[in-house]
């Protein structure tokens, strides 16, 4: 067993999950690259959405990914910041917004 | 931001053995990753095979006024290998009687060979369909001596293909120098007011995008779109196609990506992304490459690796093109660059 969790070298090996469940496997990867063609949005902006759920969801193979995609895309690192400060506005938002839970619960229980 | 070449600073990889060297050794030699003749066996493609002579591409001399971080001749202003004009009358000669139909001038910058002017106007006689001048924009307002260029190249209608790595003038300075972006447009517009890259112009406008680190090129028509739409909105620019071109596991490139630990990873990035349908159309099936001093080359990239035409023919002086149709290809690994992805060639991608 590795020492550590992550290996990024595993990433290039993501393709080997079909190989314990064919069917599913490649289910999912021609649902996979579907997802990420043109269409009503492009490419481009699918692959900077990509990279801020990678950051959400704190997954080190996707940001590996997007960050490398992004690049190949031209996209610059100030659009790539600008995405992540979406997914963090989001994340603090969600737990903000839940102040107003907060506020109702003391409202109720204060005299 | 680099100053001299890797010649100049007498760097270990300016000795084209030591590349060749690191290019078989390590994940190579120990079979981690194929070699590249193995990898083209694997779809009966080996020993690949050069064709009749499609594009001949000459290249001038390896001075240059800049010196851009992933560049794969090593050129600077330090470089005084030039074409004389000994040699260029030995090229000329084959020019005249080749049935190739695309003469193609490279470098360094190639306007700064002295003899540059005389060369184009003897070649342009020649009738080629299509004459390539690869232009780095730059030099064309380095100096007032250079600033008729577009209306020189106008003249002898010119086929320009220049470098331009981002529409930013962030990630184009990083990779070719302080103030690169700023001088690129200026000469694009330059070029734009004569009547290059306009729709419709007959006059041809190309840009050539390589990244501008360890990653592969994106989709070059995708690419495509969003110079054109970035060039036009924030400069008025306009050009017609986009070549995107992968860089090259040598010289300086090379440099870069082992002082940045990138070397392994883009080898990877290379062999993972290697394509069998590129493979038919790689350039050094339709193309030679002739030295500033007259060697001939299966491509520019084997040019700077010293890597000579396997044909009884080695000088431009001795052309002969029965001789060399049919010879076969040197390869390294370095030719993964070729057949990555969509593939790529100094015309762009090939699959």
């Amino acid at each position: 067993m590795a020492k550590t969790y992550y290996d990024p070298a595993d990433l290039r090996k993501f393709g080997k999950i079909t190989e314990w469940n064919e069917e599913l496997g490649t289910k999912f990867f021609d649902y996979y690259n579907s997802v990420f063609e043109e269409g009503h949005l492009s490419a481009r902006e699918k692959s900077l959405i990509a990279l801020a759920v990678a950051h959400t969801i704190q997954c080190p193979y996707c940001i590996d990914a997007y960050t490398g995609d992004g690049l190949q895309r031209g996209i610059t690192k100030e659009e790539m910041m600008e995405s992540l400060h979406v997914a963090g506005a989001i994340r603090g938002g969600a737990s903000l917004v839940h102040g107003v839970q907060m506020m109702n619960k003391v409202n109720k229980l204060e005299m | 931001m680099l100053s001299k070449s890797l010649k100049r600073r007498e760097s270990e990889l300016a000795n084209t053995k030591r590349q060749l060297e690191i290019l078989s050794n390590g994940i190579f030699q120990d079979g981690e990753l194929p070699k590249f003749n193995d990898k083209i066996a694997e779809s009966q493609q080996f020993p690949l095979k050069a064709n009749l002579l499609e594009i001949l591409q000459i290249n001038v001399g390896y001075m240059c006024n800049q010196v851009c971080e992933h560049c794969h001749v090593d050129a600077g202003p330090d470089r005084k290998e030039i074409m004389t004009r000994e040699t260029m009358l030995q090229c000329l000669e084959v020019i005249k009687k080749t049935g190739a139909h695309t003469l193609d001038l490279t470098g360094g910058a190639p306007e700064m060979n002295p003899n540059f002017r005389w060369f184009v106007e003897e070649a342009a006689k020649a009738g080629i369909k299509d004459f390539i001048v690869r232009s780095n924009l730059t030099i064309i307002r380095a100096n007032k001596k250079y600033h008729d260029l577009p209306e020189f190249f106008k003249k002898h209608n010119i086929h320009v293909v220049s470098s331009m790595p981002h529409w930013t003038r962030g990630k184009t300075d990083k990779q070719r120098g302080d103030g690169v972006f700023d001088k690129s447009i200026q000469a694009l517009k330059d070029l734009n007011a004569v009547g290059y890259g306009i729709p419709d112009s007959p006059l041809k406008l190309d840009l050539v995008y390589n990244p501008s680190g360890a990653f592969l090129p994106g989709d070059q028509a995708s690419l495509e779109k969003e110079f054109k739409k970035a060039l036009l909105e924030d400069f008025n620019i306009q050009f017609h196609n986009l070549f995107a071109i992968t860089n090259l596991p040598i010289s300086r490139f090379l440099d870069y990506l082992i002082a940045s630990e990138n070397y392994e990873d883009y080898m990877y990035q290379l062999v993972d992304a290697f394509n069998p349908a590129a493979v038919a159309n790689v350039m050094c099936t339709n193309t030679l490459s002739v030295s500033w001093d007259g060697y001939l080359y299966d491509c520019d990239f084997n040019q700077m690796l010293n890597l000579k035409v396997n044909s009884k023919v080695k000088h431009i002086k001795d052309y002969n093109e029965a001789l060399l149709t049919g010879r076969t290809v040197v390869t390294s690994q370095h030719c993964y660059g070729c057949t990555a992805g969509a593939g790529s060639s100094c015309q762009g991608v090939v699959a």
